[in-house]
């Protein structure tokens, strides 16, 4: 336990630590109190920017990707090989090529006015909101981890195993309607905490390096559901790739039912208010509770969290299970929602996607929800733009990837969009107590 | 070095000057954008009548239309089809196993007249499209249709396209066990599914047979038929396991082997290349021309036409005679089998074995001499992962 390893993270909670932080003067710490103040720092730039970065650095990549589609375009490259003859041809056909896939991609996630009713003009949008479930409840397990400055990357590994046992409770048992659908629900809460508690305690305890061991985990949750899906129990008649259907009890009733709008054929579901009472909960977790503050704590400054007597190994433990019950719940909303079945790739790439969402929504809970909302249209719409303009279906990926680049280069967007540097202004009026994190909340 | 980079930037700057350099077209005015023109194009190569307004559509499986596989083999046979009738085609790739449902619906509220899944695991997305658009076609490649029991059913609208690739890959497995000089050979699929397994099942026929005929004792790693286990990679994208998978085959003596996992076969020939005299049996497509920096190392490829079904199927729905009659490709149809043995023809045609009637005869004789038992049902290849008709 005394003796360090050389991977280890300043922020360990260790006894003897402890005591030599307290007890040195500030002066005289070394190198590990530098890279302990570096560390939350770079993450607290990127959490702390405001929300019209976050607004900008989506716009700019949009028009990006605006861009990328207009030379993926066959036309606009046709067009480009007489460039200097006619540089209008060119222009006109990336426009083109760029606004159809744009509108597109709204048709498809927010609203469709060529659909023959109301009820297909509408879907898109409910699309949209059935994407955004597992984004949203794994993104806030995400920025439930950043708040207390771990890099939680195992969002992707916790939704599998909750997606297992929500799963599993689903189909192998008979429990009466109501009861079954809570059961599995809490089961995937459960399944997702028990994985995202393994690291928690491994940090905690050992000082394992989150990131390492999340990473690792993920990569044990893929072969654990590919090794269950060819277990007896979980595969009955077939070799195959898909569980038992789940009980119609412990499934997600849908939110508009056909008795209420016939013929509606919204796929949207309880998930969804399971998501909005998920945000709620961490709001209230995150801003007004002991262990919020606490988390928080850990998050500016695990050195001085410690010296003011939390226990910074329990609030590692805490915050893990929280995000990984977040993100088994985000498993529900998959397996007893839309899919309805276990398959090896129910998982898709939500874990990864919700790293994004929790950092666009710059790890607040309804930044969050707007973020997870923002990836679901992207989503939802993705499909239509590729089979309407036959756009490469990457390009959303893309998009997404570029809203990432942006919100981690605040500098970059604030030159792009010349906008002043906070920091700076700060700096000079000198005006204490407010952290950027604070002033933008 | 930056001199380097100095120059090869202008180069590829003076490249992209020149590359826009060319002339416009003159038969545009200046206002008509490049969209217009290619769209007025495409109607002229329309044919004309009823097929102009037809919309046949497909969605890949998560491997995406690039995967020098079925995907693709589809892609292939729809693009073909759509060209040679004039109907649109919109083709829809899948990034993961959760957009299936999504992209089916899609396809059908945009008014495609048939739509077609390509793999075992859009069978859940096409079956309840088809269950709730009766008006509307679909057809399925690689996959039956069952109900939640896992009984099979039948849908009035939707075609099974199947192939019982297990009567190529006897042959195959014939064809290996004669060319073997180690007497081991070996087989390994992507992930234990029917459509995969079928081939692993024929191939261990084919060597028993051999076996049999010779009395030799040729040896078969990465597949028990009896158990139905073996050895898989674990998915159809990563090619160093199947880079690993091989090099385990050969060091336990095997000299050929036949990876049935798509692009993870390229892992499979990056190992064989590395060793001495070792062969691959290429499968789907013929790997002589598709993994053509392979060639060399191919002795042939069991083919599973999915292009000519599925053109097949499209020409029939645009001309009204869709069906929901399952299509199975077998030996006798064309519908899969043995490619040529292109620069191995002549070690194939000079090795001589005891052939399946007890004679003398060339390797390729024999192989010859089983596919016409095999059409002529003297012989039938039995698996539990055939197609059940």
């Amino acid at each position: 336990m005394s003796d360090q390893t050389p991977g280890h993270t300043p922020e360990r909670p260790d006894a003897g630590e402890e005591q030599s932080v307290a007890a040195t003067p500030p002066g005289e710490t070394g190198g590990p109190t530098v890279r302990e103040q570096e560390r939350p720092g770079v993450l607290q730039q990127i959490l702390g920017g405001s929300a019209l970065m976050s607004v900008l650095a989506v716009v700019l990549a949009l028009f990006i990707g605006g861009l990328l589609i207009a030379f993926a375009d066959e036309d606009t490259r046709e067009a480009a090989t007489y460039f200097f003859a006619r540089p209008l041809d060119t222009i006109s056909a990336g426009w083109t090529a760029m606004a159809e896939a744009y509108v597109a991609m709204f048709r498809g996630s927010v609203f469709d006015w060529q659909a023959a009713t109301f009820a297909g003009a509408v879907k898109p949008l409910t699309e949209s909101m059935v994407f955004a479930i597992p984004l949203i409840l794994a993104g806030l397990g995400i920025a439930v981890g950043f708040r207390a400055g771990l890099f939680n990357i195992g969002a992707q590994g916790q939704i599998i195993v909750g997606a297992i046992v929500a799963a599993w409770l689903g189909f192998a048992f008979d429990l009466p309607p109501v009861i079954h659908l809570l059961v599995a629900i809490l089961g995937g809460a459960i399944g997702g905490a028990v994985w995202g508690g393994i690291p928690g305690v491994l940090k905690a305890r050992f000082g394992a390096n989150e990131v390492i061991v999340t990473i690792m985990l993920n990569y044990i949750a893929v072969y654990l559901i590919s090794y269950i899906l060819k277990q007896p129990g979980f595969n009955p008649g077939r070799t195959g790739q898909r569980s038992p259907a789940v009980s119609p009890d412990a499934t997600y009733p849908l939110l508009v039912p056909q008795w209420l709008w016939p013929d509606n054929g919204f796929r949207l579901h309880w998930g969804f208010v399971v998501a909005i009472l998920a945000t709620v909960f961490v709001w209230w977790l995150m801003e007004r509770s002991t262990v919020g503050f606490q988390i928080r704590a850990v998050g500016a400054n695990p050195a001085a969290a410690r010296t003011a007597g939390m226990s910074v190994g329990r609030i590692t433990v805490i915050t893990m299970v929280v995000a990984g019950a977040l993100a088994g719940l985000a498993a529900t909303g998959q397996v007893l929602g839309t899919e309805r079945s276990l398959t090896a790739g129910v998982a898709a790439s939500f874990g990864f996607d919700a790293i994004t969402v929790a950092l666009l929504g710059r790890s607040r809970p309804w930044g969050t929800f707007f973020a997870g909302l923002l990836f679901g249209a992207l989503k939802a719409g993705g499909f239509l733009m590729q089979s309407l303009t036959s756009t490469p279906i990457d390009i959303v990926l893309v998009v997404q990837s570029l809203i990432v680049l942006f919100i981690a280069a605040p500098p970059l967007v604030r030159t792009v969009f010349r906008l002043p540097d906070p920091d700076r202004r700060r700096r000079r009026k000198a005006g204490p107590g407010t952290t950027p994190q604070e002033a933008t909340a | 070095m930056r001199r380097v980079l100095k120059l090869a930037a202008a180069g590829a700057a003076a490249t992209l000057v020149l590359a826009a350099c060319g002339e416009a077209p003159e038969d545009n005015d200046t206002n008509a954008g490049g969209g217009e023109s290619a769209e007025s194009t495409e109607e002229g190569d329309a044919a004309g009548g009823d097929a102009e307004d037809f919309k046949a559509c497909m969605v890949s499986d998560s491997g995406g239309f690039d995967d020098q596989s079925f995907n693709q083999s589809g892609k292939e046979g729809l693009d073909a089809a759509a060209e040679e009738l004039g109907v649109e085609p919109v083709e829809v790739e899948s990034q993961a196993d959760t957009d299936y449902a999504t992209n089916v619906s899609n396809l059908v509220s945009q008014g495609c007249n048939i739509t077609i899944g390509v793999g075992f695991l859009l069978e859940d997305a096409i079956q309840s499209a088809a269950e709730e658009n009766p008006d509307t076609n679909f057809a399925l490649i690689d996959s039956a249709f069952s109900d939640a029991d896992f009984n099979p059913v039948e849908l009035d609208n939707a075609k099974p396209i199947l192939f019982n690739t297990a009567e190529a890959s006897y042959l195959a497995g014939y064809l290996a066990a004669g060319m073997t000089e180690s007497g081991t050979v070996a087989t390994f699929g992507g992930l234990q599914i029917p459509s995969v397994a079928v081939f692993m099942d024929g191939f261990s026929d084919g060597v028993d047979k051999f076996n049999e005929d010779n009395g030799t004792d040729v040896n078969l790693l990465g597949w028990d038929k009896e158990a139905q286990e073996g050895a898989f990679s674990g998915d159809f994208e990563n090619q160093s396991q199947g880079q690993t998978l091989t090099e385990q085959f050969i060091s336990q003596g095997a000299d050929i082997v036949m990876p049935v996992a798509g692009p993870v076969g390229l892992g499979a020939a990056a190992a064989a290349s590395e060793a001495d005299g070792v062969h691959i049996i290429w499968v789907d497509s013929d790997g002589y021309l598709t993994a053509s920096e392979y060639s060399d190392l191919m002795l042939t490829s069991v083919l599973k036409q999915i292009g000519p079904a599925v053109e097949t199927t499209v020409t029939e729905a645009v001309e009204g005679g869709f069906t929901n009659e399952p299509y199975v490709g077998t030996l006798e149809n064309d519908g899969v089998g043995l490619a040529e043995y292109h620069d191995m023809a002549g070690d194939v045609e000079g090795t001589m074995v005891t052939g399946p009637d007890g004679e003398e005869v060339s390797l390729a004789e024999a192989v010859t001499m089983l596919e016409e038992m095999i059409v002529s049902g003297d012989i039938t290849v039995d698996s539990p992962n055939s197609p059940q008709q």
